[in-house]
């Protein structure tokens, strides 16, 4: 697919999964990228899965119900509505719209069957949580839920376009593969026919999966070897998001001196004093320490951005915001998101 | 530096790990907290730490990702504790060198062998062919912790290692950890299984009564028939086997609570992070488990005491109005970013200390390079040991 092909086809992406390892930043990412999809009008569901509470937290609310709700104004009058997908809640709605059995799901609970599907088995889980994402994707405005829309319908879309915050990149292919999880248990009967469905959104065209990394070894590992997953299952890798990545200080010289130990301290201890700082010299040299583990960790930051970008996914990057991500610090984000090519 | 004095009381103790490590009724350390904080570093550290102080250790680790592997030098971990190079155990240390296992928990394998070890050839055939069986034992969520403990519950018995360190699964929350094993064994044990297992002549049968053909009826009509066949093949040949599975279950969670187990939370400088962590003390508490400390990985400490972040800002300003030295400039800016970075850092740890007076804490700084051989593991070993750099009230670090 060539770069021009790709983003004709990111024109048409509704679902857009993003993962990473653990503490990466993924949800601030998700959050981000919900708000840059919804400026100038749009309306974006982020959905949570995870039980973290990380949305409500991110945009300073209350914790999500199993409701979806408005948590953001995007600029340019779009909205961004937040959910906390609960696997249980989402087992008895699945009974309730296709069988009509809410009292039959109370007497599951009773027999231990509700614990079984919601947190023994992650493949069912995994469909009762994509299937409520998968659902929102499809579904239409002024349509019957219980039918999860009709084929044919013209209304327009509830939702322009869904984010999904998902689990982290070492289980993201299993967790967006529920098929075969689920067709090694059921090989036939309502719940492969759910997970069938789920798949069929989420192997479309329609669904990205974007990874967010570090400029760290393990996270960016996790990422490349993850971007691999997905392929050997064949859905569509989205962007690859770079996040927490720092503005340089220094010219590429300085940073390799620096890095070989041979940083000029004489005239940084000149400019120490130009500056009216006390014991200069010996500030120059603790100020010089500083430089070299930040020139070396730069050295190992600018290889694993090369390995990152061999990848034929677009890169896209976020800076580093040093006091921790504030509700505003999401805005602009999400603008240089925009600003990217991303939304 | 600007950064506040904690309130009285929020000052811990420094975590001495060596200390823990050195006593030999110390036998079982496990080391929790939330995914990306340096579990597995910190748990091969600790164990190589060990083994050069004298114990003969094994580390078990249930990361799939096979980092302990890289950086133990390792290319293949599996299920068999293998034995680690220590480099300087012939260079004659002055100190009696332990020895180090290391092994990557294959729960597959683990819970066939559970099979293989108690059901006769022809059960165990029968079991291990069920489709049931098959997704149990390698993707169901809680079977990986069940097996890390029952691995644990094994390598404790065998008493060929005096210590045993402990990577927990990179489960979703502290919750998962804990409460997975119970879970999988009321599971296997449960009510839902018997009454599936149940053939309808037994008395169990009969005081369940009619709610066995509802419950039966509506489960078949989500999963399918074939599916719920499938289950009740495989609990069949398993009841006839194992018995009670929720009893082994107990078992290895009360090893956790003896008094010769010692829990380590791992968390890294951040909200997030911390929050699990702090959560995770709560928990350990509420089950009697004993806590011997917070390991808070990859902390930033400036090697520049005295200068905040606002006089470095300004200084940086006052030479780059003058035009020339961009070096002291670019120096000063990055030495602000550190000071602002510590005084977050500590402010955050200082929220943890004040939930939790008491609880030991020790520092590892953040290195430049990842760590990728022994060398490095060392350090880190040795930083936990040295009391990291414990950093004092007002942020008035003291570099490692």
């Amino acid at each position: 697919m060539s770069a021009r092909e790709r983003e004709g086809h990111q024109g048409r992406v509704r679902l857009h999964v993003v993962t990473g390892k653990g503490g990466t930043g993924k949800t601030t990412v998700a959050a981000s990228l919900a708000l840059a999809l919804a400026s100038g009008g749009g309306r974006v569901l982020l959905v949570e899965v995870e039980g973290r509470q990380g949305i409500a937290q991110l945009f300073d609310c209350p914790p999500l119900p199993y409701e979806e709700r408005k948590v953001a104004a995007a600029p340019g009058g779009g909205d961004v509505l937040a959910l906390a997908v609960d696997a249980e809640a989402a087992l008895m709605e699945y009974l309730e719209m296709f069988y009509g059995m809410r009292r039959a799901g109370n007497m599951l609970s009773r027999f231990g069957a509700v614990d079984f599907a919601t947190t023994i088995a992650p493949g069912l889980r995994d469909v009762l949580v994509t299937g409520k994402a998968t659902e929102a994707v499809r579904r239409r405005a002024g349509t019957d839920r219980r039918r999860g829309g009709r084929d044919g319908t013209r209304a327009p879309f509830v939702y322009d376009a869904v984010v999904l915050d998902a689990p982290p990149t070492g289980r993201i292919a299993q967790f967006l593969n529920v098929n075969s999880e689920v067709a090694g248990l059921a090989r036939v009967g309502p719940i492969r026919n759910h997970a069938d469905k789920v798949m069929e959104t989420i192997r479309s065209p329609e669904t990205a999966v974007h990874c967010v990394s570090l400029l760290e070894e393990m996270p960016a590992q996790e990422c490349l070897d993850g971007i691999s997953d997905l392929n050997g299952i064949g859905l569509n890798v989205g962007s690859l998001v770079v996040n927490m990545v720092r503005d340089p200080l220094f010219d590429a010289r300085t940073l390799e001196t620096a890095a070989a130990g041979e940083l000029d301290t004489e005239a940084l201890t000149r400019g120490l004093k130009a500056a009216m700082l006390e014991q200069p010299e010996e500030r120059s040299r603790q100020l010089a320490t500083e430089i070299t583990e930040h020139a070396r960790r730069v050295r190992v930051e600018a290889a694993i951005r090369r390995r990152l970008s061999a990848v034929e996914y677009p890169m896209r990057e976020l800076p580093l915001s040093s006091d921790g991500i504030t509700r505003d610090g999401l805005y602009d984000l999400a603008g240089l998101l925009r600003e990217q090519g991303m939304a | 530096m600007t950064a506040s004095r904690p309130p009285n009381g929020a000052e811990s103790p420094v975590f001495d790990t060596d200390a823990l490590l050195d006593d030999p009724g110390t036998r079982i350390v496990v080391c929790c907290g939330s995914g990306g904080v340096g579990k597995t570093t910190s748990a091969a550290a600790l164990g190589l730490r060990a083994a050069e102080r004298g114990r003969d250790v094994v580390v078990i680790t249930v990361d799939p990702a096979r980092r302990l592997a890289q950086s133990m030098g390792l290319h293949t971990l599996d299920n068999t504790p293998r034995p680690v190079d220590l480099p300087g155990a012939d260079a004659g240390t002055g100190r009696p060198a332990g020895t180090l296992y290391a092994m990557m928990l294959d729960m597959k394998r683990t819970f066939d062998e559970i099979v293989e070890a108690h059901a006769d050839p022809e059960r165990a055939r029968q079991i291990l062919a069920n489709p049931f069986y098959q997704s149990l034992s390698s993707s169901f969520s809680g079977t990986q912790e069940y097996m890390a403990m029952e691995k644990l519950g094994q390598l404790r018995q065998s008493g060929d290692w005096d210590l045993i360190i402990v990577d927990t699964p990179p489960s979703r929350s502290a919750l998962d950890f804990l409460d997975a094993p119970k879970r999988l064994g009321r599971f296997l044990d449960g009510r839902l299984l018997k009454i599936l297992s149940a053939p309808a002549k037994t008395g169990a049968f009969r005081l369940i009564g009619a709610g066995f053909g509802v419950v039966t009826g509506i489960i078949s009509k989500i999963v399918g028939a074939q599916l719920l066949r499938d289950v009740q093949t495989f609990v069949t040949a398993f009841d006839a086997v194992f018995g009670d599975f929720q009893e082994r279950a107990e078992q290895t969670y009360r090893l956790l609570q003896a008094p010769d187990t010692a829990f380590i939370v791992v968390a890294a400088p951040d909200p997030d992070a911390l929050r699990e962590a702090s959560y995770f003390i709560e928990r350990l508490g509420a089950d009697r488990m004993p806590l011997a400390g917070v390991v808070v990985n990859r902390t930033h400490r400036t090697a520049t005491q005295g200068l905040s972040m606002e006089q470095s800002l300004a200084a940086a300003e006052a030479v780059a109005e003058s035009g020339d030295h961009a070096l002291a400039a670019a120096a000063l800016r990055l030495h602000a970013e550190r000071a602002r970075m510590e005084a977050r850092e500590i402010r955050l740890r200082e929220r943890l200390t004040a939930a939790h007076p008491g609880v030991p804490v020790v520092e590892i700084p953040a290195r430049p390079e990842d760590v990728s051989d022994l060398g490095g593991l060392h350090e880190i070993g040795e930083a936990m040991g040295n009391g990291g750099f414990q950093s004092r009230t007002g942020g008035n670090g003291v570099s490692g």
